[in-house]
């Protein structure tokens, strides 16, 4: 009886133990990425460290190769994204709005290149530029993000519509609206947090992508390749975990607000006034 | 089932209706409709008079929905024509129709609040926002939801909802108002005060209302005239008493209220001739064995099976001598619950006038 009384204050000693447990798997990992950035070593972690020193802050500021990467990765990802919303949003409304001979095998064909290893995504890529004698630019690397990031936008989107009451598009066009302000009044505002969510995860997954990349980048690095390179030839190594700090600040915030975002706009549905 | 009886007296007076005929609202010039191989509607024909509150009453896949559809402009037809006051709407999109529509779910946009889903009609015509509003004010007062302006839709109750879709619709002072099937998701009670509501407030406006339903007592509640419809065709069209009254199928006679369709030898034993005839359970006598029968009247024996005390009236299942059976109402003017319940198992004697009897076709 008593024990039912308060929820929360009688999780037993286990349940405290496995969130323990399962917080640290998560997050120690990422702590010893802070720790190494302050070792004065140059090639070797050695741990404890042998000394503490800011100076590989003042040396990432100063590479010029690891800014080009940055700036690059951050210019793929957001052309990447808009192809994707953009493409992905129009495939999800034909799928979901009509129906036509082929559906599902469309449907199917469009979510397959997320389930396909990158591998072979990133192979018939580069054959079929090499086919085509297309040449390497910062634009095969966008077409090869794009294979990806259209299927998180289009699955995204595609949930929503299918939990869209789909009389609210009648009814705008019922009261006199046509298709331009229907899609403006009723269907942006109702797929507009699935639109920002798939928009947030196809940037995220183009930000961080190694197998494709490598494949179509030619002679240019994006960021994850340009650390992973770093791994391999060591020159200035806790260089690299600068960066990655940099892009743990970077990510924190947005996915900070954007939580903030979602579970205020639970609360005031809730509210009577 | 006592709401059925009355609503069908209450209507007898609202014949006088129909003799102010002017120019059709709508009208059906043999509309058809195929989805794929499935004749969903089949050479519809139908006059639907300016101010009227008209039903299209069946039941599900009956074609009624997609008459609606048609006139809302979401389906087109494969063949006829609809016309709108007179003007050719077939081929016309939604939002080129003088024609508004209460959905079944409300179809309310829930990231607007009540005063923006009422505007949403005026703001895409883009009417001036202080007109806006003052419009917007009138239609709260009409459905009685002032006060509610800045709720969002998920913060109304189901009744609330309803009333919001019919401002909104009201407020483009549509030619024509649709409405499927809008009283189905609210609770008994609730849905008996919007019938009185809904049929108050098209007295008030003076829109014609085309109002689709499954259910035969709210169309008889509400409807100046209902069209009846089975497996995509028009099987009558009437006032409720009419329909009611004279059914002129046995479908019709089946759907409509309760009804005794009488068919083979027990027919022709009773009136002497090979037909099909309906007979209304009120219509029937129930009488002891010795008692005479009166002048243009039917009759016939039979054993009481079930007696069901209702309170205001009672229902009993008569098994008649040669098979077959007829269900009767009798009110309980004089009678008790004691007194009913000792009739189950009596032989009894039924008549009713000649005059009440419906030869109805097949």
């Amino acid at each position: 009886m008593r024990s039912n009384s308060a929820p929360g204050s009688s999780a037993s000693l286990g349940v405290k133990l496995g969130a323990l447990g399962a917080f640290l798997f998560l997050n120690v990992p990422i702590l010893i990425i802070f720790l190494y950035t302050l070792t004065p070593d140059e090639t070797t972690y050695t741990f404890p460290l042998p000394g503490i020193t800011f100076k590989w802050f003042g040396v990432a500021v100063q590479r010029a190769d690891l800014w080009r990467a940055l700036i690059l990765s951050i210019q793929v990802a957001s052309v990447a994204t808009a192809v994707a919303l953009i493409l992905g949003t129009l495939a999800a409304a034909a799928v979901y709005r009509s129906s036509f001979f082929g559906r599902e095998a469309v449907s199917f064909l469009l979510v397959l290149p997320i389930a396909l290893p990158g591998i072979v995504t990133g192979i018939a890529l580069r054959s079929a530029l090499g086919t085509f004698d297309f040449p390497f630019s910062f634009w095969t690397i966008v077409i090869g993000h794009a294979t990806f990031c259209v299927v998180v936008v289009y699955n995204n989107i595609l949930a929503r519509f299918r939990r869209m009451q789909g009389s609210q598009i009648e009814a705008s066009m019922d009261l006199g609206a046509n298709s331009f302000q229907t899609f403006r009044f009723v269907v942006l505002p109702n797929i507009a947090t699935a639109l920002f969510a798939g928009g947030m995860l196809a940037f995220a997954l183009s930000f961080d992508e190694v197998i494709v990349t490598t494949f179509t980048a030619g002679q240019q690095s994006t960021l994850p390749i340009w650390i992973f390179s770093q791994l391999v030839r060591p020159r200035d190594r806790p260089v690299t975990n600068v960066v990655a700090t940099i892009v743990i600040l970077i990510t924190f915030f947005p996915i900070f607000f954007a939580q903030k975002l979602t579970a205020g706009t639970s609360d005031t549905q809730g509210e009577t006034k | 089932m006592n709401t059925l009886l009355s609503g069908a007296g209450v209507h007898s007076g609202n014949c006088e209706i129909m003799t102010n005929i002017t120019a059709p609202a709508l009208q059906f010039d043999q509309v058809s409709k195929y989805f794929g191989e499935v004749r969903a509607v089949d050479q519809a024909d139908l006059d639907i008079r300016d101010g009227e509150f008209f039903s299209m009453l069946g039941p599900s896949g009956s074609g009624k929905t997609t008459c609606l559809r048609m006139i809302a402009g979401f389906e087109r037809p494969t063949s006829g024509r609809i016309l709108l006051h007179g003007q050719d709407v077939s081929s016309l999109p939604p939002y080129e129709r003088n024609v508004n529509t209460v959905f079944q779910d409300y179809a309310l946009f829930p990231h607007m609040n009540v005063e923006e889903n009422i505007a949403y009609g005026l703001m895409v015509k883009q009417v001036p926002k202080a007109e806006r509003l003052k419009r917007v004010e009138e239609m709260l007062e009409l459905v009685r939801l002032a006060g509610f302006a800045k709720r969002k839709p998920s913060q109304l109750s189901g009744g609330q909802r309803q009333r919001v879709a019919l401002a909104r619709a009201l407020i483009n002072h549509p030619k024509v108002l649709l409405l499927d099937e809008p009283l189905g998701a609210l609770d008994l009670k609730l849905r008996q005060q919007m019938q009185v509501e809904l049929k108050a407030l098209q007295q008030r406006v003076g829109i014609t209302f085309i109002f689709v339903t499954h259910d035969q007592e709210e169309a008889l509640t509400m409807s100046d005239r209902i069209a009846l419809f089975n497996l995509g065709r028009i099987e009558q069209t009437g006032t409720p008493a009419e329909i009611y009254e004279h059914p002129a199928t046995s479908f019709v006679a089946g759907f409509v209220g309760t009804s005794n369709l009488v068919t083979g030898d027990v027919a022709k034993r009773i009136t002497g001739q090979e037909i099909i005839f309906s007979i209304r359970p009120e219509k029937i006598h129930l009488a002891d064995l010795e008692a005479g029968v009166p002048q243009d009247s039917h009759s016939v024996d039979g054993v009481v099976r079930d007696v069901v005390y209702l309170g205001l009236y009672t229902r009993y299942l008569v098994e008649l001598e040669g098979g077959g059976d007829l269900v009767v109402v009798e009110q309980n003017l004089k009678t008790t619950s004691m007194d009913v319940l000792k009739v189950k198992g009596k032989k009894v004697r039924l008549h009713w006038k000649k005059e009440h009897v419906r030869e109805v076709g097949n």
